[in-house]
């Protein structure tokens, strides 16, 4: 497979790899793709109350342009408000990292992991808030606070 | 040491300095037709053509009047297979091939099906080996044709070709073998064997590429019908002018593997026994795919568990290997030869096949272990797989969303 320069700088210098803490209420988690098919991705991201993403780390089972494409994500996502993340589309990666035919699946799967990621704090936010809302407004008004300005 | 290293010798090997080196006049003063019967050029090309036929029988066991000369082992098993099916097609229509073969095969025997013939694609065990037994059992009446390798391309696996052949000279049914990847490796016996149909090509011998032979067994005579028409060389069965330098370095190359091939299976498989456990020393959750007993010393293919195969070779550039993974092939489905023996998808995605051969040293050998335990562990830090496992998650249990 003949690569771009930027899948192979991706490939060999990947950004942000490793993990976040999935029991973290502030992460996210998405995990994408299967073994059976070539291809993991794990994206995590940390939100913060403000409902930017102040860090991203992944993990990737998977081809040269599938650790590549998700290196990619974890650079743009970091630093845009989940709304902004969610913008994110396969072909902005595809073109980005000039991936051939056979592997735009990569950046399809990229763009699951995001939306995978945020979906699991969203999910966690919607728990919390709800807890929060049960227990009433002693526990942590600041906190709360930032749930709403995330608009959760 | 050389960077890059060569690993790779089950696509191609480089051609031996003494094989360049015999062809060579051949490609200047001798440049004879040898069907030029008029004059001292074509004489000399003719002889030059007869010791290479003689050469190449000698290394299996065969009589010179058996060899017929071909572009290579797909030319080679394309006539072999279809030849021998439409010539004894009134004799029967059932042809027996295996899952494991080689792509010229399959697909000659796909095209078959296509035209009429019925086909047999036997499994293999675990081990990557047909059972005699299956082929036993899969001849009938009219079956007229079985096709089996004798070292695969890819685990290295050798089938019992010897009590294979038994049972189709019993059962008087053609037996075809391509035996690309053993001949001039491990000893091939045409007599021993039953074989009637063997596939050899130079390039996987340390010769060029472009040149083969197909053994057309006399006693009791095997027929074919040619592919190729045309001015009727090699006994009819392939018109076209002989590739005389090709033919050349082809029994130089036979003739160099019939002098040395004991010991350099011995120090072959040595090396491969040292890169395995080398390995199996270094990492953990390694596979060996196919049987070890029967295999060819220079092969070994390994599966590292939750490394991709092709994100692998990016990482060891240095070093030219070849994988299972979908992700080397177009196709996006890894290797229907390990799947076929039954090595779940994500093992196969995470396969390397290893080559080694004639020009494999041990420093190399040392330095492919150096660099594959390094990189492996570097990418098993990045999958996710890895982390899950080594956290006890049952990685079949887990719903996984994109199940293409």
């Amino acid at each position: 497979m003949s690569y771009s320069n930027k899948v192979i700088d991706h490939y060999e210098n990947p950004r942000n790899v490793g993990s976040l803490d999935k029991s973290d209420p502030d992460v996210g988690t998405g995990l994408v793709g299967a073994p059976a098919c070539g291809d993991v991705m794990k994206l995590q991201i940390r939100v913060s109350d403000a409902g930017v993403i102040e860090d991203a780390k992944f993990k990737t089972f998977g081809c040269g342009s599938a650790i590549a494409s998700s290196s990619l994500v974890t650079e743009w996502v970091k630093g845009r408000s989940v709304e902004e993340a969610l913008t994110i589309k396969n072909s902005d990666v595809a073109q980005e990292l000039n991936l051939p035919p056979v592997k735009i699946h990569c950046s399809v799967l990229a763009e699951d992991a995001i939306k995978a990621a945020i979906a699991d704090w969203q999910k966690k936010r919607g728990a919390a808030s709800a807890a929060l809302a049960a227990d009433g407004e002693r526990k942590e008004p600041a906190k709360r606070n930032g749930l709403l300005k995330a608009g959760i | 040491m050389k960077i890059p290293i060569y690993m790779d010798c089950h696509a191609t090997t480089p051609v031996d300095p003494r094989v360049l080196e015999a062809m060579l006049p051949y490609l200047r003063e001798e440049f004879g037709n040898a069907a030029s019967k008029s004059h001292a050029f074509g004489w000399r090309a003719e002889e030059a053509v007869e010791a290479g036929r003689a050469e190449v029988a000698a290394l299996i066991g065969a009589s010179p009047k058996e060899i017929a000369f071909t572009s290579g082992a797909t030319e080679s098993d394309n006539v072999a297979v279809k030849g021998a099916a439409h010539f004894y097609k009134d004799k029967g229509r059932h042809l027996i091939t295996c899952k494991t073969e080689h792509k010229a095969v399959l697909d000659s025997m796909h095209r078959l099906e296509r035209e009429g013939f019925e086909v047999t694609f036997l499994p293999t065990g675990k081990d990557g080996r047909v059972d005699p037994d299956d082929v036993k059992k899969a001849i009938r009446t009219d079956t007229i044709l079985v096709s089996l390798m004798h070292g695969n391309n890819e685990v290295g696996v050798l089938h019992p070709i010897e009590e294979i052949g038994r049972i189709t000279r019993e059962k008087g049914v053609v037996f075809h073998c391509d035996a690309v990847q053993s001949v001039g490796k491990v000893p091939f016996d045409v007599e021993k064997m039953n074989v009637d149909l063997v596939s050899v090509s130079a390039h996987k011998m340390y010769g060029p590429k472009g040149v083969g032979a197909l053994y057309v067994r006399r006693k009791p005579r095997v027929r074919l019908i040619a592919e190729m028409d045309g001015g009727g060389h090699e006994r009819g069965f392939r018109s076209g002018t002989l590739n005389v330098p090709g033919i050349v370095a082809l029994g130089k190359a036979c003739a160099l593997a019939r002098a040395e091939m004991a010991d350099e299976s011995a120090r072959v498989a040595r090396l491969r026994d040292k890169l395995s456990a080398g390995l199996e020393k270094r990492l953990d959750l390694l596979t060996v795919n196919g049987s070890l007993e029967h295999r060819l010393p220079g092969n070994l293919n390994m599966s590292f568990a939750y490394v991709e195969g092709e994100a692998l070779m990016m990482a060891v550039k240095d070093v030219a290997v070849s994988s299972g993974s979908a992700c080397t092939s177009a196709s996006l489905e890894p290797s229907y030869v390990l799947k076929a023996m039954g090595v779940s998808d994500d093992l196969a995605h995470s396969s390397i096949r290893f080559g080694l051969g004639r020009f494999t040293t041990e420093e190399e050998v040392d330095y492919v272990i150096d660099l594959f335990a390094a990189k492996v562990t570097k990418l098993r830090e990045m999958s996710p797989l890895y982390e899950m496992s080594k956290e006890g998650v049952d990685l079949s249990k887990v719903e996984w969303t994109n199940a293409h």
